[in-house]
C-alpha cells in the first residue's frame, strides 16, 4: 500500500500519521514560514505566520494534523498577504531596531521580513514602553523585542525541566516574566540552559557574546530563512 | 487580626483536597481573605499544591478579579460598558473618584477603598451599575455613588447598601440583591412555568440515544451565538472513547449587553440543572460543572442551595433519575475574563489555568475538561433541552423558522423605554422587536453584542435567526444622538482589554483598530485607513486562534458597512502625499521636551 498523502499546493506529498501539515511539508522540501514553532517543542500556534488553508479552512499548519487526502493551499496571494500583515503586526507591536540589534542576521523575525518582502510596515508603529531585565549576570531579557512565541518558556519547562519563565498579563499587556519573582536573577536561569538559545529574536540574549560572529557572516546574511532547513 | 498567609493558603488548599486543577478556587479564596495573592502566598501554594510558581503567577495576572498586590478592603468596580456610558457612567465614576479622593485604578491611602473600572457586569437593563465586592448596586447616579461611599465609611458592610430587594428570587434570603429581573415578555419555551423533576424523569424513561434523537428532532442549536446543533455535539461526546466524561454549563455570560442568563439562573435554575443532568445521561457523564462568572457571585449561595435541594429530592446524586445512573454538579467560579466564555478557555479556567483558548483539534467533545470528552452548553441551550424533554420535540420546533427552531431570549438595553429580557420566536423581524421594547428612535443596533454586528435602519426588516441576523442574545439600541464610530471605539477598547493576547492577529489587531478609529475620529484619517481596517479585519477573521479574534473586529467592520458615510465624512485625502495621521510636533514632542530639559539649543 502506498503512503498516505496530502495535496500541498497541487503537489501530492506523503505524511506520517500524527504529523502536522508543517512537518509533512518540510519533509517534502516545502518550508512554511513560522516563528513560534521550533522542532522538539510542543506546537503552540501563537504567531499565526504559518497559516495555510486546509480543506478550505484557515488553520495554523504547525498545530493542525495532516490527514488523508487533505487539500492544503499555502502559497497563494491572499495567504501571503495575510502572513505579511501578521509579521508587520509583530514589527510595529514592539520596538525592533534591526540596525542596532546584536541579533541582526541571526534574527528570525528580521529574516522573515526580508523573505516576505516587507520593506517598511504600512501599519502604525506602537512604540510601546517596555523594560529590559539585565539583572542576571549572564543572560538578559529585552522585552522591546519579544514576540511572545514562548519558545523560552516551553524550552525551559519541557527540555530544561525548570520553572524559570511564566506568561503573565493578557491582551497587549501579555509578557514573559521570571516565574519566581520580578527579576531574572532570582529565577534560577542559567547561561547553560537550553532556553537561552530558544529565542528567535533578540529578546533573550547571552551577555558578552553578541558580536562574536561578525555582521556579514551571520546565517541570514547569506541566504534567506528557510533555505537551509529544506536543503538538509 | 491579619490572617497568616500560610494558614490561609493551607486552608484553601485543604478545601479542594489539594487538587492542583482547582487552583482557581485556591487563588479566589486567598484573594478573598488577603485582598490579593502576594508572592508569599504564591510560594505557599507552590509548596502545598505542587504547581509551579510560574503557573500561579500566570493565572493571577490573567484574571481581572485577582491581583498580586494585596488591594483594599472594599473594591468598587464601576461597570463602564457602552450602555453604562450612555446612562451616565462618567458622572458616576467621577463621583466615586471625587468622594474617595482617588483616580480610577487607585487605592485610598488607608487601604480601605480601591476604585476600578470593569467590563459589562450583566446589568445593562439597570445601568449604570457597579460591584462593591460581590454586591451589585444598580441604577446609579452621582448622588447615589456618593451615598454608597458614605454608607460604606459608616458601616463597612456592602450588603447593607441593598435597601430594596429586587423581584422574584432576587429577594430570596440567599440572594438579597437589588437586581430586578425585568422580564418583559416570557415566551412559551424557556421562560414558561417549571415542572420540577419532570424532564429528568422523562429522559430516564428513554435510552440515552433516544434523548439525543429528541434533541435532534427538535432541531436545537446552541444559544450562545455560534448555533452548533446540540444533538450532534452530544453524539460526538457520546461516541468519544473514555470512561469519564463531563457536562459543562457556560454561565460566563460576558458579551457586553447580555444578561438573559442572569435571569435564567435567578428564576429557572432547576431548568438549567435539569438540562445538565439530561446532557449527562445522554453522553454518559456523571459529573457536571457550572462555570459561573465572577460578576454573578451574588447568585452562588442560592445556586448551591438549589443543588442541595436537588440532591435531597433525588434529582442529583446516585441512582437518579434511575438505577445505575448518577450525576452531580459543582459550581466553578470565574474571576473576571470575557474570553473564558470561549469553550476551550472555559475548560482551561476550570482546570486552574489562565483562560488561554486551546488549539483545536482536539475538540472538547474528544478531549476536554481533564482530558476527558466534554460538552459545553450555554445556560439557555440547557433550558431548551429541559423543555424539549418536558413537552416534546414537536412543541419546541413548531415555533421559530426552518433553520432556527424554537425561541430566543433577547437582552435588550440602551435607548429603549422598556429594557429587559424578551423571549421571541426565531424569525421575528428586528422592527417588531424594536416596537416591543420601545426603541422608537433607533438608528443603530448592536445585535449579538460587540462580537455580533452593528446594523442600521436598512436592516430593520431582517429577522432574528441563525440564517439571517444571528445573535447570542444581546441587542443594544442606539438612537440618532449617538455616534456609531464612538460606539465602535468603546467596543474595541473592550476587546483590547479582553483579548488573552496569545495570538498575534488578535493581540495586535484590536489595538491597531482602536487606534485607527481614534485617528479617524480626530479628523486625521485618510481613505486608505478604511481599506486598512478591512485588511486587518480580514486577517484577524481568518488567522486568529479562537472566536474572540475571529469576531472582535466586527464593531469596526460592521459599522463601516452600515454607516460608511459617517466614516467618509471624516476621512480626507492628504495633500501633497503627506500622511494626515503624521503630526510633526507630536512626533518630535519627546525630543523637544528632552532638549528643553537638558538646555540644548538647536
Amino acid at each position: 500500500m502506498s503512503e498516505p498523502c496530502i495535496i500541498f499546493d497541487g503537489r501530492e506529498i506523503p505524511f506520517v500519521p500524527g504529523q502536522t501539515i508543517l512537518q509533512a511539508a518540510e519533509d517534502a522540501g516545502a518550508w512554511i514560514p513560522r516563528l513560534c514553532h521550533k522542532p522538539g517543542l510542543e506546537p503552540y500556534g501563537s504567531c499565526r505566520v504559518c497559516v495555510v488553508r486546509a480543506n478550505g479552512r484557515t488553520v495554523s499548519s504547525c498545530t493542525f494534523p495532516a490527514s488523508l487526502g487533505m487539500v492544503v493551499e499555502c502559497d497563494t496571494p491572499d495567504l501571503l498577504a495575510m502572513r505579511k500583515l501578521i509579521v508587520e503586526m509583530l514589527f510595529v507591536e514592539g520596538n525592533h531596531f534591526c540596525m542596532s540589534c546584536e541579533k541582526s542576521g541571526h534574527c528570525e523575525l528580521q529574516a522573515l521580513g526580508y523573505r516576505l518582502g516587507i520593506t517598511a510596515p504600512q501599519l502604525e508603529y506602537q512604540f510601546p514602553r517596555r523594560q529590559v531585565d539585565a539583572s542576571h549576570p549572564d543572560v538578559l531579557i529585552d522585552h522591546n523585542r519579544c514576540i511572545l512565541c514562548t519558545r523560552c518558556v516551553r524550552t525551559s519547562r519541557d527540555l530544561d525541566g525548570k520553572d524559570v519563565f511564566a506568561v503573565v498579563g493578557r491582551g497587549p499587556h501579555r509578557r514573559i516574566a521570571a516565574s519566581a519573582g520580578t527579576r531574572l536573577r532570582d529565577s534560577g536561569a542559567d547561561v547553560s540552559d537550553r532556553a537561552v538559545d530558544a529565542c528567535p529574536v533578540g529578546a533573550l540574549l547571552r551577555k558578552r557574546v553578541g558580536f562574536s560572529v561578525p555582521v556579514g557572516l551571520r546565517p541570514y546574511d547569506a541566504v534567506p530563512i528557510g533555505s537551509q532547513e529544506v536543503a538538509r | 487580626m491579619t490572617p497568616s498567609v500560610d494558614g490561609v493558603v493551607r486552608e484553601a488548599c485543604h478545601s479542594v483536597g489539594h487538587d492542583p486543577t482547582r487552583l482557581m478556587d485556591v487563588a479566589r479564596a486567598v484573594q478573598a481573605r488577603l485582598g490579593g495573592v502576594p508572592a508569599t502566598a504564591i510560594d505557599a501554594i507552590h509548596d502545598q499544591l505542587h504547581v509551579s510558581r510560574g503557573q500561579v503567577r500566570s493565572l493571577v495576572s490573567f484574571y481581572a478579579f485577582l491581583d498580586e498586590q494585596p488591594g483594599a478592603r472594599h473594591v468598587i468596580r464601576v461597570c463602564d460598558d457602552v450602555v453604562d456610558r450612555l446612562a451616565g457612567y462618567d458622572r458616576v465614576a467621577r463621583a466615586f473618584s471625587d468622594e474617595l479622593g482617588i483616580p480610577l485604578g487607585g487605592t485610598t491611602a488607608d487601604g480601605t477603598f480601591s476604585l476600578q473600572r470593569t467590563a459589562c457586569i450583566g446589568m445593562s437593563d439597570q445601568a449604570p451599575a457597579a460591584l462593591v465586592g460581590d454586591v451589585v448596586v444598580t441604577d446609579l447616579s452621582a448622588e447615589r455613588a456618593r451615598q454608597v461611599v458614605a454608607e460604606l465609611r459608616a458601616h463597612g458592610d456592602p450588603q447593607r447598601l441593598v435597601k430594596r430587594l429586587g423581584d422574584g428570587n432576587n429577594a430570596h434570603p440567599l440572594v438579597r440583591a437589588m437586581v430586578r429581573n425585568n422580564i418583559r415578555q416570557a415566551g412559551p419555551i424557556v421562560m414558561s412555568e417549571q415542572k420540577r423533576g419532570e424532564a429528568v424523569r422523562k429522559a430516564a424513561a428513554l435510552s440515552p440515544v433516544e434523548v439525543i434523537r429528541a434533541v435532534k428532532t427538535a432541531r436545537l442549536r446552541g444559544r450562545g451565538g455560534a448555533g452548533f446543533p446540540t444533538g450532534i455535539k452530544w453524539e460526538m461526546a457520546r461516541a468519544a472513547p473514555g470512561a469519564r466524561k463531563f457536562v459543562l454549563c457556560n454561565a460566563d455570560e460576558g458579551e457586553p449587553g447580555t444578561f438573559k442568563d442572569r435571569v435564567l439562573l435567578t428564576e429557572w435554575p432547576d431548568r438549567v440543572f435539569a438540562g445538565m443532568t439530561i446532557a449527562g445521561y445522554a453522553i454518559g457523564a456523571r459529573e457536571g460543572v457550572l462555570y459561573l462568572r465572577a460578576e454573578y457571585a451574588y447568585l452562588r449561595a442560592f445556586l448551591e442551595d438549589v443543588l442541595a435541594r436537588r440532591r435531597s429530592d433525588g434529582l442529583l446524586g446516585r441512582d437518579v433519575p434511575r438505577r445505575g445512573f448518577e450525576f452531580d454538579i459543582r459550581i466553578q467560579m470565574g474571576a473576571g475574563a470575557y474570553v473564558c466564555g470561549e469553550e476551550s478557555a472555559l475548560i482551561e479556567s476550570c482546570e486552574g489555568r489562565r483562560g488561554d483558548p486551546r488549539n483545536r483539534p482536539p475538540f472538547p467533545a474528544q478531549r476536554g475538561y481533564l482530558g476527558c470528552p466534554t460538552v459545553v452548553n450555554n445556560v439557555e441551550t440547557l433550558c431548551c433541552v429541559t423543555r424539549i424533554l418536558e413537552s416534546g420535540s414537536a412543541a419546541f420546533s413548531e415555533l421559530g423558522s426552518r433553520q432556527s427552531a424554537g425561541t430566543k431570549l433577547l437582552s435588550i438595553s440602551g435607548d429603549v423605554s422598556r429594557p429587559g429580557v424578551y423571549e421571541v420566536p426565531f424569525g421575528t423581524p428586528i422592527q417588531d422587536v424594536l416596537a416591543l421594547c420601545g426603541g422608537r428612535d433607533a438608528t443603530a443596533l448592536q445585535v449579538g453584542g460587540p462580537s455580533g454586528r452593528m446594523v442600521g435602519p436598512a436592516d430593520f426588516e431582517r429577522t432574528i435567526c441563525y440564517d439571517d441576523v444571528a445573535t447570542g442574545g444581546a441587542l443594544v439600541v442606539f438612537d440618532s444622538s449617538r455616534n456609531p464610530l464612538q460606539i465602535a471605539h468603546a467596543y474595541m477598547e473592550f476587546f483590547e482589554d479582553e483579548s488573552c493576547g496569545y495570538c498575534t492577529p488578535c493581540r495586535v489587531g484590536n489595538v491597531l483598530l482602536r487606534r485607527g478609529l481614534e485617528k479617524v475620529l480626530a479628523g486625521r484619517g485618510e481613505p486608505a485607513d478604511l481599506e486598512q481596517f478591512e485588511q486587518i479585519a480580514k486577517t484577524m477573521k481568518a488567522s486568529s486562534r479562537c472566536g474572540l479574534g475571529q469576531t472582535s473586529f466586527n464593531p469596526v467592520l460592521t459599522s463601516l458597512q452600515s454607516f460608511r458615510y459617517q466614516y467618509e465624512t471624516l476621512v480626507k485625502e492628504a495633500p501633497g502625499g503627506r500622511r494626515r495621521g503624521f503630526d510633526l510636533d507630536d512626533a518630535t514632542a519627546e525630543a523637544t521636551r528632552l532638549r528643553a530639559a537638558e538646555g540644548v539649543r538647536s
